[in-house]
């Protein structure tokens, strides 16, 4: 690839110009922006919000709002980092963008359906952000909508579950696309077994997003005809069952989170060979195991029911398949850390973040353990030790691999490179902010502080002021990070086509890329999607 | 002596498991850090490409499996002596409902704290008149999720006099995190003074005594504050905006007002006020008359 090439053909941006020739795009580049202005959009606000939850808990009692108001945030914060943030986050942005750029092929398979899924997610971002203007506010049920609370309450929950319901048809149409991607447009002379790892974790995450979504769709629909039409379902006062509510919620919502881990985990199978700069180890064990986690993702679900007065049998099955999950996410922690040996290992940002993501996905990872086991987990259950976990594995593995994958494929997405300083000292802010904010969350839960609370009794005081100091440390973190980036697009340096060295077909066209993405057909690397020409072979 | 005997149980399961984490974890860490100095470019120009190899992938599949299933049998072995109270235990209902706790004593006696002997095994039946509650002693370790239209049961043997709290761990709206009570270990002897003596003072007036058993105070206060339901200073002869039917209406609050509100939480609503919070209470007319004329009283 040289210089000579990129000049002949106008890259993505260039091909089309004007708001219409985004918002009806079809290039699953420019649906992948469009997703990442507005996911990163959301990030915001929900960053926002939780930063006002911490600012309300650094002191007992009340500091900024009242209790009403301290429910609605935390709220409306959950609905929008998981619906409109962390479930479409990777796949939407990265996977839309590189899924087939790394397969050697033009498109998605359905180019339409994929704008369609970004006008459902703007769609259902409508319907989220409507709540706040009418009747009386956003919903204060928790993300979970708890019936019966959820059936009675006055605030717009009938909104938000619409909400929830259409921006689940949006996941649904982005799995169907890339199942059918991968089966039919792999480049030629492309198995399954050549494909990059991250295709492999879109692969895994598109069949839950496809089979367990639906699930949440009918579950939101009944809260819907509950609190419209009074049917009894969930609410005991008109006949219904609330624990029916609890397990038709978590069927969909555990597999939802490997929608959310998994990808992430595909990230970070692509950061560390390239710094490494050697073959992937292990790669049909890491492949495999996020099969075997989609897999057995599904059959868990009880887990966030220990204490609603589940069967001893019941128990023991659930906490014994959720053990069970661990097993496959250990191989892929141990084959990352091993691809380390004897590499030559570069340095960069992107490497960073996806060692952070180790360290903190282990974290992340061990307290949810705990909380598979039934003794510790009855203690532990529904206090700030399970959001402290939930957030080190969503926040602490999945927004670091986003970050880890913005970093590393910036150059790739807009032809300039960040500036590395910059981008180094947000990094250690975000890291260090990250865990001055969440660790101190495991303490709290242990001691006894159940979640959801707007206030606190005193002994809880001094380790959430830590948390609060930590919220700061972390925003200021991001802040960087995003003028960094956004000035590094503007006038950061021309980066080369391929400035990491990496080996996936992504880094054979140009940057931009263009139009169709390769000017030629990209050539598969011999005896393996790894397998680094210059290193030596073992 | 551990507060209650559930805590050896729950404790030994949780730091087995934390400490078998940190092992992993500062492992890891330790090895990831190594590597990433070791295998630096400067330290090592020339990269190996090993694919893979069987028999780690093996070691590291087992070795995980073993200890998970150590980690369930544990976790199980401190689990399962709570599903079953022991047939001797003494038994009490504990009532959930928004804001309150209120436990009631086989002798009849009502309660919103809760008084127990030490070293008795106590059963609590678990009611909720409204939403989901869960009731969390954390020095005991025991939580058990209060449902609807189902009876739950969770039961303890204290092994520790003194008093520990009692909290509300499943989100139930706005004052979730005010839904607090304790527990009191006593000896025997003191528990049976307590349980014996009349659970008001004499001297109380019984509409007060009816409030407090059905959480009225915990949205309604005495002293002006406003709270998810109007105080009750001051309330009667106050001139008020209700929402009747969607229109709005200026009332003044009256005896008969107050006995409809009671009986119909939901016709005459404040202005300002949510609607569908107040529970429809099943009290006799003599009862409504009690409170009445305590609500009377409240200058």
């Amino acid at each position: 690839m040289t210089a000579a090439t990129t000049v002949e053909q106008p890259n993505f941006f260039q091909a089309k110009r004007g708001l219409f020739s985004w918002i009806f795009t079809l290039d699953h580049k420019r649906i992948g922006l469009l997703y990442l202005y507005s996911v990163g959009s959301f990030f915001l606000v929900g960053l926002t919000l939780g930063l006002l939850m911490r600012l309300e808990l650094l002191n007992p009692g009340k500091d900024i709002m009242e209790a009403q108001t301290y429910n609605q945030v935390f709220t409306l914060h959950g609905v929008i980092m998981i619906f409109l943030f962390i479930i479409p986050s990777i796949p939407a942005v990265f996977g839309n963008f590189f899924l087939p750029l790394m397969i050697g092929t033009d498109d998605v398979a359905f180019p339409r359906l994929n704008l369609f899924s970004w006008w459902l997610y703007v769609l259902g971002a409508l319907f989220a952000l409507s709540t706040l203007v009418f009747g009386d506010g956003p919903a204060d049920t928790g993300w979970t909508f708890y019936a019966p609370y959820s059936v009675n309450t006055t605030t717009n929950v009938s909104l938000s579950v619409m909400a929830a319901l259409v921006l689940g048809f949006s996941s649904i149409l982005t799995g169907l696309n890339f199942i059918v991607t991968i089966h039919r447009l792999r480049t030629p002379g492309m198995g399954f077994n050549q494909m990059p790892l991250f295709a492999w974790s879109l692969y895994a995450t598109s069949w839950i997003q496809l089979l367990a979504t639906p699930v949440i769709g009918i579950t939101l629909l009944m809260i819907f005809a509950e609190r419209t039409f009074g049917v009894g379902l969930f609410d005991p006062s008109i006949g219904g069952d609330p624990i029916l509510y609890q397990h038709m919620f978590w069927i969909y919502s555990h597999p939802a989170v490997y929608i959310m881990a998994l990808p992430a985990m595909g990230i970070v199978s692509e950061l560390i060979p390239t710094f490494a700069q050697r073959t992937i180890f292990g790669y049909k064990a890491i492949a495999y195991s996020s099969m075997a986690i989609a897999f057995i993702g599904y059959f868990v679900w009880g887990h966030h029911m220990f204490t609603s007065g589940m069967s001893g049998p019941a128990a023991v099955i659930f906490s014994i398949l959720t053990f069970m999950v661990a097993i496959p996410t250990a191989i892929k922690v141990f084959n990352w850390v091993a691809t380390l040996y004897k590499g030559s290992i570069v340095i960069e940002i992107p490497l960073l973040f996806a060692l952070a993501f180790i360290f903190n996905f282990l974290i992340g990872g061990l307290t949810g353990l705990v909380l598979g086991a039934l003794a510790a987990d009855v203690h532990v259950h529904d206090t700030y030790f399970v959001v402290g976990h939930f957030h080190y594995v969503m926040f602490g593995g999945t927004g670091f691999a986003f970050m880890g994958a913005m970093h590393y494929w910036f150059p790739k997405i807009w032809g300039k490179m960040y500036n590395k300083l910059w981008a180094g000292i947000a990094f250690a802010f975000v890291f260090i902010g990250f865990n001055v904010l969440y660790f101190p969350m495991f303490i709290l839960g242990i001691m006894g502080m159940p979640r959801r609370y707007y206030d606190y009794l005193p002994e809880f005081h001094p380790l959430n002021m830590i948390s609060t100091y930590g919220s700061w440390i972390l925003a200021a973190g991001i802040v960087i990070m995003i003028v960094n980036l956004i000035v590094s697009k503007r006038k950061g340096e021309k980066a080369a086509a391929n400035p990491w060295n990496g080996i996936t077909l992504e880094w054979q066209t140009s940057s931009p890329p263009p139009l169709h993405n390769f000017d030629k057909m990209p050539e598969l690397p011999e005896g393996g999607p790894y397998n680094y020409p210059n290193a030596k072979n073992a | 002596m551990n507060a209650s005997n559930f805590v050896e149980g729950v404790d030994f399961s949780l730091y087995l498991i934390l400490a078998i984490s940190v092992f992993f974890l500062v492992g890891i860490t330790a090895v990831m850090i190594y590597f990433l100095f070791r295998y630096r470019k400067k330290n090592n120009p020339v990269a190996t490409n090993i694919s893979h190899n069987n028999t780690l992938e093996i070691v590291w599949t087992v070795i995980p499996a073993i200890l998970v299933l150590i980690m369930f049998w544990y976790g199980w072995t401190g689990y399962r002596p709570m599903l079953k109270a022991p047939e001797d235990a003494m038994e009490i209902n504990a009532t959930g409902q928004m804001w309150k706790w209120t436990f009631e004593y086989p002798n009849g006696k009502v309660s919103d704290t809760l008084v127990v002997p030490i070293d008795e095994a106590v059963k609590l039946n678990l009611f909720s008149k409204d939403v989901l509650h869960s009731l969390y002693i954390p020095a005991f370790r025991i939580k058990q999720d209060v449902v609807p239209g189902s009876e739950k049961m969770m039961w303890f043997t204290a092994q520790k006099k003194g008093t520990f709290d009692i909290l509300c761990a499943e989100y139930c709206g706005q004052l979730h995190s005010y839904m607090l009570s304790t527990v009191k270990v006593v000896d025997r002897a003191e528990y049976d003074n307590w349980l014996a003596a009349e659970s008001s003072p004499a001297d109380e007036h019984p509409g007060l005594t009816l409030m407090k058993r059905n959480a009225c105070l915990s949205c309604h206060t005495q002293d002006g504050t406003r709270l998810v339901g109007p105080s009750l200073k001051g309330l009667m002869g106050k001139t008020e905006t209700v929402i009747v039917d969607g229109q709005e209406k200026e009332i003044t609050i009256d005896r008969e007002y107050l006995l409809n509100s009671i009986r119909e939480p939901n016709a005459e609503i404040v202005k300002g006020f949510q609607p569908n919070l107040m529970p429809k209470l099943p009290l006799t007319e003599e009862e409504l008359n009690q409170i009445a004329d305590y609500i009377e009283t409240i200058k």
